[in-house]
């Protein structure tokens, strides 16, 4: 087992070396080579693995592959653990990026940038990997700001654009924000448990349940949910919610394929896969369990709204992204950690079809974003429409779709769970169903149907995209329609997760959606009859009475309630705030420091101050340095008395 | 063969004797052959340096490869030197420094080379001499005599403002150590005439007298680091230095502070140093989120990278004193263990990750002859490899795990929340503020369009440039990916030192 995951980490590691120091001494077809062959040979060698842990029901394995260092009595080291939830995650992670690796050997096909961009996506599943794959929080971390170098190198790719290069300086400071988090409540796991190994640290939570530790003096706070919010803040950084939501949409700046690898389907995912496997902490704390379903819901709800006013086709699905997110969230928030980790399985392949095929429309578009200027596309890219259709079903969650499965798994979740805040997140992911239909099939019919409105040129050239575009987009569909079906079941209500998920049988949720559970076709059956499912509805048939029947009514809306408006359009003032207060802010306390501290009181004071002082005392001095040698003499003797006088002193005191 | 020599005063000597050579001789060489001979004498200290590391016995507390000779017999003025874990990667960090300064002193400087060259060996024996010096007075001797070829190198082969900057870092760093000659003279005379180091450790003082002691330590030591607020010569320093210059100020000369601290005043002071030890993470806090945010409004790189220094180096003095305030929370030194070796690690990569930085303004300003950010923008449109070597040595500077830079604040964070949750929380800002100015530096001078005619028309690195860039790549990720050797380096010994200090000096 240890051979097959070194094989399956370096594979793609080698792949984004080869790529990145030898690209063009390989050229391009050698570099798209190269990366997809090693990228493919993880993913094969994931789903053997997958087969033997999952299926076959092999033992967990757990195992150390080096002692990166020892200090202080804490052993930190570097190792694989590969249980039902590990496996889960390499497979899904494996199989979508070699889906974006062939989509970019067509979306890429120009830049100059080629084998660079091969390079970092190779990297990147080399870092994913190695995040989901550890035994420990430090290799953990390594994946995590790894990832999240990767991320930076890809949404800046194209260097030269002012926005790109805002974009991920932005994205990188935002997450470090979440990692300064993340980072302290490892350094608290390491105080309190000497250890970063996942099962030592797990074995232990239950005896530190009873811990208080007190940061502002008189308040006492239990140490899990210390350390659990802290990592939690690391999750909120990655996987991108409120507050620290504001780097993914503008991460949308770079190329598409990595929107939709990175910044849709896995990175973006790392909080929640995360916080599932810190899943016997969390369960220890309801405090932090209530924190994160209520950010779950701010998230989920208030981010989809903001999708409603987006006209960039790439920004209406990262804002769908933030809600989806905040889905997922919520569901840890209510203890069902199995039904996040199979929305997060299910949306990797929706959302990875979404930003693909909304691709595949940017490249038939001739590098055009704005959905004002498409219309009626299905007639000219008939594969792309059909795929994205399903895409959205499957993201409204209708039935039968991927999508339906785990988003109502989560409504129903959340429904029933007793953890503070759940009516909150209940109501939010109710409305949500509402704002995601609207917004996803404003998209669709915004893109695909309708009256074209792009000019003459540009629709003279639309047609659909080459193979290794469309390719991936038909094989993505697949599991974004039957996936959900096919897997509800065992991860839901089986043994699915085996021990890799721990569930407080007081929060188990899921026991109690599967006392009303009979079967698939029941469930669809069921899910027909649901708020959510007509919400679903009720929000096509707006989209499609206000963009197709009645483009008029937004306009009015839009007058109407200009205040809403604008502030959705300003994105609710956190970027501006930000802007103003957090990067002017420090840029301003910087600059007043430096003027004020070092230059006027530490230099100006204090350092050419004592010069001046000394200039000014050796001016007067000098009239002592006379030049007559009586004059020396006499300070002489004067100085010698004194000494003398000290010295006589001395020795009688 | 090689054992029977005395190969650490041959790593003190050879380059103070081929720095002379190279300068005296050199004045009728020719200068290609002054640059070869330069570099041989480098790489033959680098290459007796690894001796040392290779024969060096991870498992032994007491000091190795000892020398003693009598010096001065009439005060017991010994020639003792000898190295532990604590000395030993500083003097290979030495003596790799070297060997890059004189490669990228290569066709860069082009006036006295022989003096330049042989001022920086020089210089290299000098501090190889500080890291294995174990007799107080040749301690101080080597100590201070590297302050001559320093304040040359910056005051001959530096820029304009020159003269102002090399006379602040003389009156800085000489007026601390005058008091460091004064505690030494005192605590000979309290060990009845002895200037062995580990006698001078061994005293049992009071407390009013260690203070005496510890501060007169302090503000040597705390110049050279530097700590706020007597830091203000470096950034000026830095700026007016050549290159190299700043390559070897920041990564060797800063050292000698840290381990000036390490070596004197925390055996020598232990209960100083304990009742002290607020103030002293005080000020290692301001160093770090204070300076962070002062590096943020640079819009000179060199001073950047150097804020950039003091605020790194705020984690080795936090992570030195930190280990009193562990004790007290905890009752238990094995966290104390960890602060330490992170303050080292730190140490350690600090020397090559700011040394990689100098150089790659080196690299810019030898092409531009600028060092404003603004006169940048767009680099990597014309110098695409440069730039790929800078992103890792920015992510390193960012504390990106996987490389060097990441170790030893990661140690150090971990043992502060040790002591207390705040003084990791203030600690991991570096987190942000680390990436915030080195990114946003990186962003405006390498990202962009090319917007000035200097910038079009820049050639890519050369070989010898890749060359000096590559050597540093490879301990910064090595050191990433693989710390543990480090570690093993200095366990022994730092276990040994927490031992001290858990024992009152008090009598």
């Amino acid at each position: 087992m240890q051979n097959l995951c070194l094989m399956i980490v370096l594979a793609p590691l080698v792949g984004a070396v080869v790529t990145g120091l030898f690209g063009r001494a390989l050229g391009r077809s050698g570099a798209h080579w190269v990366a997809n062959i090693g990228v493919a040979i993880s993913f094969f060698l994931s789903l053997s693995v997958f087969w033997r842990i999952v299926i076959e029901g092999e033992l967990t394995y757990n195992d150390n592959l080096y002692t990166w260092l020892e200090s202080g009595g804490v052993l930190f080291q570097i190792g694989f653990l590969i249980d039902e939830l590990s496996a889960t995650m390499m497979v899904v992670v494996t199989f979508v990026s070699w889906m974006v690796h062939i989509y970019t050997i067509g979306y890429m096909r120009d830049d100059p940038g080629y084998q660079r961009f091969f390079s970092y996506i190779s990297l990147f599943t080399f870092s994913m990997l190695m995040l989901v794959m550890a035994n420990n929080f430090l290799q953990l971390f390594f994946g995590w700001e790894a990832v999240g170098l990767v991320s930076y190198l890809l949404i800046g790719f194209w260097y030269t654009r002012d926005t790109a290069i805002y974009a991920n300086l932005k994205a990188f400071l935002v997450n470090r924000v979440g990692d300064f988090g993340f980072l302290l409540g490892i350094a608290a796991i390491v105080m309190y448990f000497s250890s970063l190994d996942y099962v030592e640290v797990f074995g232990n939570a239950h005896n530190m349940a009873s811990i208080k530790i007190s940061i502002w003096s008189g308040h006492e706070w239990s140490l899990l949910t210390v350390v659990c919010l802290l990592l939690f803040v690391g999750a909120m950084g990655k996987s991108a919610q409120v507050p620290l939501h504001v780097w993914l949409p503008d991460s949308m700046e770079g190329p598409t394929p990595i929107s939709a690898l990175i910044h849709a389907a896995t990175m973006v995912t790392a909080g929640i896969f995360m916080v599932a496997r810190m899943s016997p902490l969390f369960e220890l704390s309801t405090m932090a369990l209530s924190v994160v379903l209520v950010v779950g819901a701010v998230t989920a709800f208030s981010m989809g709204l903001l999708g409603l006013v987006q006209n960039d086709i790439k920004r209406v699905v990262a804002y769908s992204t933030l809600s989806q997110l905040g889905y997922m969230t919520v569901a840890l928030g209510a203890s069902a950690y199995s039904a996040a980790i199979f929305h997060l399985m299910t949306h990797a392949f929706f959302k990875a079809l979404l930003f693909l095929a909304a691709g595949a429309v940017i490249i038939g578009m001739h590098h055009e974003q704005d959905m004002r200027k498409m219309g009626g596309l299905r007639k000219y890219m008939p594969i792309t429409w059909v795929t994205c259709l399903v895409g959205s079903l499957a993201l409204i969650g209708f039935p039968g779709t991927a999508g339906f499965f785990s988003k109502d798994a989560i409504i129903e979740a959340v429904h029933v769970s007793t953890t503070p805040g759940a009516n909150l997140g209940y109501l939010a992911c109710l409305t949500g169903v509402f704002i995601t239909a609207l917004y996803s099939f404003r998209l669709m019919f915004l893109v695909f149907y309708g009256e074209p409105r792009m000019d003459e040129h540009t629709r003279a050239h639309l047609q659909e995209t080459s193979v290794v575009v469309w390719g991936p987009l038909v094989v993505l569909a697949i599991p974004s329609l039957i996936i959900g079906a096919i897997a509800i079941e065992p991860m839901l209500f089986g043994d699915y997760f085996g021990s890799s998920i721990f569930v407080d049988s007081k929060n188990d949720v899921l026991v109690r959606i599967n006392e009303g559970y009979h079967g698939v076709v029941g469930f669809v059956g069921h899910g027909m009859l649901q708020a959510p499912f007509w919400l679903a509805m009720a929000g096509v048939f707006v989209a499609w009475y206000c963009y197709l029947k009645r483009p008029d009514i937004p306009r009015r809306i839009v007058e109407r309630m200009s205040i809403v408006h604008r502030i959705l359009i300003n994105k609710y003032g956190f970027d501006a705030f930000n802007d103003r207060f957090f990067a002017g802010g420090a840029r301003g306390a910087g600059r007043m420091l430096w003027r004020v501290g070092d230059v006027g009181l530490i230099d100006g004071i204090m350092v050419n101050g004592s010069a001046k002082c000394v200039g000014w005392w050796s001016s007067v001095i000098r009239h002592i340095q006379s030049g007559y040698l009586y004059h020396y003499a006499f300070a002489m003797i004067i100085g010698l008395l004194v000494l003398l006088a000290v010295f006589i002193h001395g020795v009688a005191g | 063969m090689v054992a029977d020599l005395p190969i650490l005063s041959l790593c003190v000597w050879v380059p103070l004797i081929g720095g002379l050579w190279v300068v005296f001789a050199g004045s009728r060489m020719s200068t290609n052959a002054v640059r070869n001979n330069a570099l041989f004498f480098s790489v033959l200290t680098f290459g007796l340096t690894l001796f040392l590391w290779r024969d060096f016995d991870n498992n032994v507390a007491a000091m190795q490869f000892t020398e003693k000779l009598s010096w001065i017999a009439q005060f017991d003025i010994f020639y003792h030197i000898g190295i532990d874990g604590i000395a030993l990667p500083l003097i290979l960090l030495t003596s790799f420094t070297t060997v890059l300064i004189v490669l990228a002193g290569w066709e860069v400087i082009t006036d006295r080379v022989n003096q330049y060259m042989g001022a920086f060996l020089i210089l290299e024996g000098l501090m190889i001499g500080v890291f294995s010096a174990l007799d107080a007075v040749l301690f101080y001797v080597f100590w201070e005599a590297m302050l001559i070829p320093m304040f040359l190198i910056i005051g001959i082969w530096g820029g304009p403002g020159r003269i102002y900057a090399t006379i602040k870092f003389f009156l800085y760093t000489f007026l601390g150590s005058v008091f460091m000659l004064v505690a030494l003279l005192y605590l000979y005379r309290q060990t009845n005439g002895s200037f062995a180091i580990e006698d001078m450790q061994a005293l049992l003082l009071t407390l009013p007298q260690q203070k005496w002691i510890f501060v007169a330590f302090l503000l040597a030591f705390a110049v050279k680091v530097p700590m706020w607020p007597v830091h203000t010569w470096l950034p000026d320093a830095h700026v007016e230095a050549p290159t190299g210059g700043s390559v070897v100020l920041a990564a060797v000369m800063l050292k000698m502070g840290g381990y000036g601290f390490i070596r004197f005043s925390l055996p020598m002071a232990t209960d100083a140093a304990a009742s002290l030890n607020g103030m002293m993470i005080g000020l290692s806090l301001i160093a770090i989120v204070y300076i962070g945010f002062v590096a943020l409004a640079q819009e000179d790189m060199k001073k950047l990278i150097a804020y950039s220094s003091i605020s790194h180096m705020g984690f080795v003095t936090l992570g030195f004193f930190i280990c009193f305030e562990i004790f007290s929370e905890t009752g238990s030194w094995t966290g104390a263990v960890m602060g330490i070796e992170g303050g080292m690690v730190q140490m350690v990569s600090h020397g090559f990750i700011s040394a990689a930085l100098f150089l790659c303004v080196g690299v810019m300003y030898d092409r531009v002859h600028s060092r404003q950010i603004g006169d940048y923008g767009g680099v990597v449109n014309t110098m695409p490899r440069f730039a790929a070597f800078m992103m890792l040595f920015a992510m390193a500077n960012a504390g990106l795990p996987g490389t060097s830079g990441f170790v030893g604040e990661f140690l150090v964070i971990l043992s502060a929340f040790k002591a207390s949750f705040w003084l990791a929380f203030f600690a991991a800002t570096t987190l942000v503020l680390g990436a915030a100015y080195t990114l946003w530096m990186y962003k405006r001078v390498i990202f962009g369009e090319v917007t000035n005619a200097a910038v079009k028309t820049l050639e890519d690195i050369s070989m010898r440039e890749t060359a000096i860039l590559i050597a540093l790549v490879i301990p910064i990720l090595i050191l990433g990916i693989w710390p543990a050797p480090l570690l093993d380096m200095m366990h022994v010994t730092i276990a040994q030192l927490v031992e001290q200090l858990s024992q009152s000096k008090l009598p």
